[in-house]
C-alpha cells in the first residue's frame, strides 16, 4: 500500500528552497561544490546546483559519491552493490561540501559519505542536504537543509522517484505489510 | 568345522559344469561331495537326518567362490595401508574364497623367501586362499630377471610387475621364454611409461576440460601390442592385467583370433565409471591405468560380454587415508575393491550385458583356469570354496564400515544392489552377513 | 553475484562477470586517488598462500589485498614448514586456525583450491592451479579487451603459444566464450589439446590462424618445454609461431595484442611487437589490480563471512 507525500510540484518547491537557503547560508555561492551520493542524490545535487545558476548566475562544482566501499553492513550483506561511479572532478579541500542524499533515514550512509569525501581531500566545512528526514536516527548526524521532515515506522519504505529514471517526479510511503 | 554342510534350494550357478539350475549341494570334511538340481533324477544322498548342517538358500545364488586374480594385500612393508589378515577378510566378505597378491610389496616378492612368507602369513592368518604372484624382474626395476623358477616352485602362481611394466622389451622375451618351463603366466601391467609422462588421468575430452594432464590410451595399448608380438613370438603364456581401452580390447581380440595364448582381466571401476568422475578432483578417482571415456567403458562391457575379456579382477589397492588426502596428482593410484567388486558386477547381469553364468565364468572359473587353480568349480571333489549372494539385496556404501583397511573408494554413498551373505573356503563358513 | 569462491571461470556466468568488471572499472577509479585504500574489507584476514615462484601475481594480489584495508598475511612456500614435508593438508588445518577469511592460492597441483575449500571454512581465490585455471588473469584480460573493444559479442579472439600447457588459455577460453566471444587456438601440435574444446578452432599456422582476430594474447614459452621435446629448439619455435610485425599485420588493423608477462623477446615474441602501439600489456597489470580488488570485494559478501 502507497501513498504519495509528494508530488512534481512539491519536489520542484522543496529544492528551489534548498537552493536558496543553502546560498544563504553560506552567504553567496562562492566556495561551495555540491557532491551527490549515489544514487537519489546525483540527481538531486544537479537540481540544485541548476537552481542555484538561475539565482545567482554563477555555476557550482557537483560531483557524486559512491559509498559502497565506506558502507559499515558489507560483512552484513549477503550481495554486495555494484560499486558505482564517484565522480569528484575538482579539489575539495578548503570547500564548502554540501552533501546531498533523497532520504536521511539511520544516518549510516551519511558517515560512509563523510569517511569516503576525507579520502578525496579536506574540505573546510561539510553540510547535509536531504529530500525527505524520516526520522529513526542511529548515529548523532543532523541535515542543515531538510525539503521534508517525514514521520514513519520502521518498517515502512520510502520510494523516491524522479524523472532522471524515467520517472514522474514522486515521493511514496510504502506501509509495512501486515 | 562341521563335516557336513547341505546348502539347499539355492540357485546353483557353476560355469565349469554349465549348471544353472535351483538345487542342493552337499559338502563333507572341506569338499563338494554332491551337487542335485531339482528338476533332475537323482535324490539327494545327504539330508539334514544326516546330522548334517543346513543352509537355506533359497532365492540366493550359490556358486563357486570368486577368484581374484588381481589384488594388493601390502603385507609384507605396507601393513598400515592392509594386512594378509584384513585383506583376506575383505575378500571373504565379497564374495572371493582366493585371492592372488600382486609381488609389489616392500620387500618386493620377487624371491622364494618372500612368497614363502606371504604363504605362511596366509596360512596362518587368511581369511581365504592366498596364491602370491612373483616379480618378474629383480625389485620390479624391470633390469633383471627374478627367480622365477624358485618362487613358481614355492607358490607362486604367476609373474607380474605390476604397478609398473618391463619396458625393456629383451627382458620381457627372457621371462616369456623362461615361464614356459614351469608353464606359468606373465601377467602383464601395460603401460609405457614414456607415454604415461606425467598424466594422472585419460587424455581426452575429460582431460582437457578439468585441466589434468593425460595418459593417452595409446600407453596402455602399445605395450600390449608389443607383448602380444612377443608372446605369439616365444609361445609364452601372457595374462593383460586391468584392461581399460577400446583398443586394448580390439587388440586383445584380434590376438585371440590369431592363436596367440593370451588372456585378460578388466576391474570393476572400468566398467562403471568413466573419466568425468574426476570432476571436482576426488583423489579417490585416482587410479591407474586411469578411469577412461564412455566408449572405453562400453568396450570393457563388449569384452566381457564376448569373452574377449576372461576374467574380473578387483585390483585391490587398498591405501591410507594419507595417502589420498592431498594433491589429485601427488595421490596414490588405487580403489579399495574387494567389498563393492560383486554388486557392481552385478550390474552387468541387471543391464544385460552378461547372463548370470557368465559373470560367475569371470569372477572365478575362467580365473581359476588361467592360473591353473582347482577352483571356480563346484563339482564333485572340489573343495567347498563356495559363495553364497543375494543378487537383490540394497545396501549403501559407507567406506569406514569396510573391513578393508584401505577406505579408498569412489563408490562410497552409493547404493548398491546385490550382496555377499555366506561365503565358505574349504567347507568352512568363513563369512556370513 | 553470491558465492564464496572463485575457482574455475565455468562458477561465472556472462552476468558476473560483466559486474566484477564494472566494480573494478570503479576500482580503477579509486586507484587514481590519492588515498587508494578503501575501508571495504576492514577486519578481513587474507592468506596468500603460493606454493610457486609468482612475483607478479603475488603482488598484484597484496597490493589489491592492502587497498582494501584487509590484514595480509604471505605464506610463501620456501619460508614455511612446507618444505620440510608437511602435508597441504596439515599446511591448510594450520592456517585455518588463524582464522583467515581469505585464502589466495597458487600450486603447482590441478585442483588444489577445490581441495582447500572442500577442507577449510574460508573463502578461496584461485591464482593458479597447476595447468587448469587461472581466473583473475581471464578476468583481467576481459577487461582489457572491453576496454579496448567496448564488446565481446562475435569478437575473434586467437590464443597463441603453449596452450595445453597454460592456465590463462583455459580460463580466457572459458571466460571469453561466456562473454560471447570466438576463440581460436594457435600453436605446434604439441602444445595444442588432441582435440579442439566445443567452440574452439585450431590452428597450426599462425599466418593462418590470425586472419581477422581483433585480439591475440601471447603465452609464455617455458624452456623446460623444450628439455621434454615439445618443440626442438627456440629458434625453430619462433620461426614458426613467434609473433613477428609480419604475423601481426594478419589480424584487423586495430588488433591489441596482450601478454600475461613475463614475456620472452624472440622466443613468442619480437621485441618490436613488444614495444609497438598495439600492445596493451601495462594497462594488464593495472587492471589485474583493479579486478582482483573487485573479486575480493565481491566474495566477501555477509553470508559466509558474518
Amino acid at each position: 500500500m502507497a501513498k504519495e507525500l509528494l508530488n512534481r510540484k512539491d519536489i520542484e518547491r522543496i529544492i528551489s528552497r534548498i537552493a536558496h537557503e543553502i546560498i544563504e547560508k553560506n552567504k553567496g555561492p562562492e566556495g561551495i561544490c555540491l557532491v551527490g551520493i549515489q544514487r537519489g542524490g546525483v540527481h538531486l545535487a544537479a537540481r540544485i546546483a541548476e537552481k542555484i545558476k538561475t539565482i545567482e548566475s554563477a555555476s557550482v562544482p557537483v560531483g557524486s559519491l559512491d559509498i559502497s566501499l565506506y558502507r559499515d553492513d558489507l560483512s552484513l550483506r549477503k550481495d554486495h552493490p555494484v560499486v558505482r561511479k564517484t565522480d569528484i572532478p575538482f579539489d575539495i579541500s578548503g570547500k564548502k561540501v554540501v552533501l546531498i542524499d533523497d532520504v536521511l533515514f539511520t544516518g549510516r550512509s551519511i558517515r560512509a559519505a563523510m569517511d569516503a569525501l576525507m579520502d578525496y581531500g579536506r574540505p573546510a566545512v561539510i553540510q547535509l542536504a536531504v529530500l525527505i528526514d524520516r526520522g529513526h536516527r542511529e548515529l548523532p548526524i543532523r541535515a542543515d537543509y531538510v525539503g521534508k521532515n517525514i514521520p514513519t515506522a520502521k518498517k515502512e519504505k520510502i520510494d523516491v522517484q524522479l524523472q532522471e529514471d524515467g520517472f514522474e517526479d514522486n515521493v511514496q510511503l510504502i506501509k509495512a505489510k501486515e | 568345522m562341521p563335516e557336513k554342510i547341505l546348502i539347499q534350494n539355492g540357485h546353483i550357478v557353476d560355469p565349469s559344469q554349465l549348471i544353472d539350475g535351483i538345487g542342493d549341494i552337499s559338502i563333507e570334511n572341506g569338499k563338494i561331495v554332491a551337487l542335485e538340481l531339482k528338476s533332475g533324477k537323482a535324490k539327494s544322498k545327504a539330508r539334514a537326518s544326516d546330522g548334517a548342517k543346513v543352509i537355506d538358500a533359497t532365492g540366493l545364488y550359490v556358486t563357486p567362490g570368486f577368484v581374484d586374480m588381481h589384488v594388493h594385500l601390502r603385507e609384507p612393508g605396507f601393513e598400515h595401508k592392509e594386512t594378509i589378515a584384513t585383506g583376506t577378510k575383505a575378500a571373504v566378505k565379497g564374495g572371493f574364497t582366493t585371492a592372488c597378491c600382486m609381488p609389489n610389496t616392500s620387500p618386493v616378492n620377487d624371491n622364494s623367501e618372500i612368497t614363502a612368507f606371504i604363504l605362511d602369513k596366509a596360512a596362518e592368518a587368511g581369511a581365504c586362499r592366498v596364491f602370491p604372484i612373483g616379480a618378474i624382474t629383480k625389485g620390479q626395476q624391470g633390469e633383471e630377471l627374478a627367480e622365477i623358477g624358485n618362487m613358481h616352485d614355492t607358490g607362486c602362481v604367476g609373474f607380474s610387475d605390476d604397478g609398473r611394466p618391463v619396458m625393456n622389451s629383451l627382458i620381457m622375451r627372457r621371462a616369456f621364454e623362461y615361464g614356459k618351463a614351469f608353464g606359468t603366466t606373465m601377467i602383464s601391467h601395460a603401460e609405457d611409461i614414456h607415454l604415461a609422462g606425467d598424466g594422472v588421468m585419460h587424455e581426452g575430452e575429460a582431460s582437457i576440460r578439468f585441466g589434468l594432464r593425460g595418459i593417452p590410451a595409446a600407453a596402455e595399448e602399445v605395450m600390449i601390442a608389443r607383448d602380444i608380438i612377443l608372446a605369439q613370438m616365444t609361445g609364452g603364456k601372457l595374462h593383460i592385467a586391468h584392461v581399460s581401452t577400446k583398443g586394448s580390447v580390439a587388440l586383445i581380440r584380434k590376438a585371440k583370433k590369431d592363436g596367440v595364448n593370451i588372456t585378460a582381466e578388466t576391474c570393476p571401476h572400468y566398467f562403471t565409471l568413466t573419466d568425468m568422475a574426476v570432476e571436482g578432483y576426488n583423489t579417490a578417482m585416482r587410479v591407474n591405468p586411469p578411469l577412461r571415456s564412455a566408449e572405453d567403458m562400453a568396450a570393457m562391457k563388449a569384452g566381457l560380454a564376448d569373452g574377449t575379456i576372461d576374467a574380473i579382477a578387483t585390483d585391490h589397492a587398498p591405501h591410507h587415508r594419507d595417502d589420498k588426502l592431498m594433491e589429485f596428482d601427488k595421490a596414490l593410484c588405487g580403489i579399495s575393491g574387494l567389498e563393492t567388486a560383486l554388486a557392481l558386477s552385478l550390474q552387468l547381469v541387471r543391464d544385460g550385458v552378461l547372463t548370470m553364468p557368465q559373470l560367475v565364468n569371470a569372477l572365478a572359473t575362467k580365473p581359476a583356469r588361467i592360473l591353473g587353480l582347482p577352483y571356480g568349480t563346484l563339482a564333485a571333489g572340489a573343495a567347498a570354496d563356495i559363495a553364497i549372494f543375494d543378487p537383490n539385496r540394497t545396501w549403501t556404501v559407507d567406506a569406514q564400515t569396510f573391513v578393508s583397511k584401505g577406505k579408498n573408494t569412489p563408490f562410497d554413498g552409493w547404493k548398491m544392489q546385490g550382496q555377499t551373505l555366506m561365503t565358505l573356503v574349504e567347507g568352512n563358513i568363513v563369512y556370513s552377513l | 553475484m553470491t558465492r564464496k569462491h572463485l575457482i574455475t571461470m565455468r562458477d561465472l556466468g556472462k552476468a558476473d562477470i560483466h559486474q566484477i568488471l564494472d566494480t573494478a572499472a570503479s576500482f580503477k577509479d579509486v586507484l587514481k586517488r590519492d588515498i587508494k585504500k578503501v575501508p571495504a574489507l576492514r577486519g578481513k584476514t587474507v592468506v596468500n598462500l603460493f606454493y610457486e615462484p609468482s612475483t607478479r601475481t603475488r603482488t598484484s594480489f597484496e597490493i589489491a589485498e592492502k587497498r582494501l584495508s584487509t590484514d595480509v598475511v604471505n605464506f610463501a612456500v620456501a619460508s614455511s614448514s612446507v618444505t620440510k614435508g608437511e602435508s597441504l593438508f596439515d599446511t591448510i588445518k594450520n592456517i585455518e586456525a588463524y582464522g583467515v577469511d581469505f585464502v589466495v592460492v597458487r600450486h603447482s597441483s590441478t585442483g588444489v583450491p577445490n581441495f582447500i575449500a572442500e577442507h577449510m571454512d574460508v573463502s578461496v581465490i584461485n591464482a593458479g592451479d597447476g595447468i587448469n585455471e587461472h581466473p583473475t588473469q581471464a578476468l583481467l584480460d576481459a577487461l582489457t579487451i572491453r576496454e579496448h573493444k567496448g564488446s565481446f559479442e562475435g569478437l575473434e579472439v586467437a590464443i597463441v603459444g603453449d596452450i595445453i600447457h597454460s592456465r590463462v588459455a583455459r580460463s580466457n577460453m572459458i571466460g571469453l566464450q561466456t562473454l560471447g566471444a570466438k576463440v581460436r587456438y594457435i600453436g605446434p601440435p604439441t602444445l595444442l589439446p588432441p582435440q579442439a574444446p566445443p567452440g574452439v578452432k585450431m590452428y597450426y599456422s599462425i599466418e593462418e590462424g590470425l586472419k581477422g582476430v581483433d585480439v591475440i594474447i601471447m603465452l609464455r614459452i617455458q624452456m623446460e618445454r623444450m628439455n621434454k621435446s615439445f618443440f626442438p629448439t627456440t629458434a625453430d619455435y619462433f620461426c614458426h609461431w613467434g609473433l613477428t610485425k609480419d604475423r601481426l599485420a594478419m589480424a584487423k588493423k586495430d588488433a591489441i595484442v596482450m601478454h600475461p608477462g613475463p614475456m620472452n623477446r624472440g622466443i613468442e615474441i619480437a621485441s618490436d611487437v613488444a614495444d609497438g602501439p598495439q600492445n596493451v600489456i601495462l594497462q594488464q597489470v593495472t587492471n589485474g589490480l583493479a579486478v582482483r580488488m573487485s573479486v575480493l570485494y565481491h566474495l566477501s559478501g555477509g553470508e559466509h563471512h558474518a
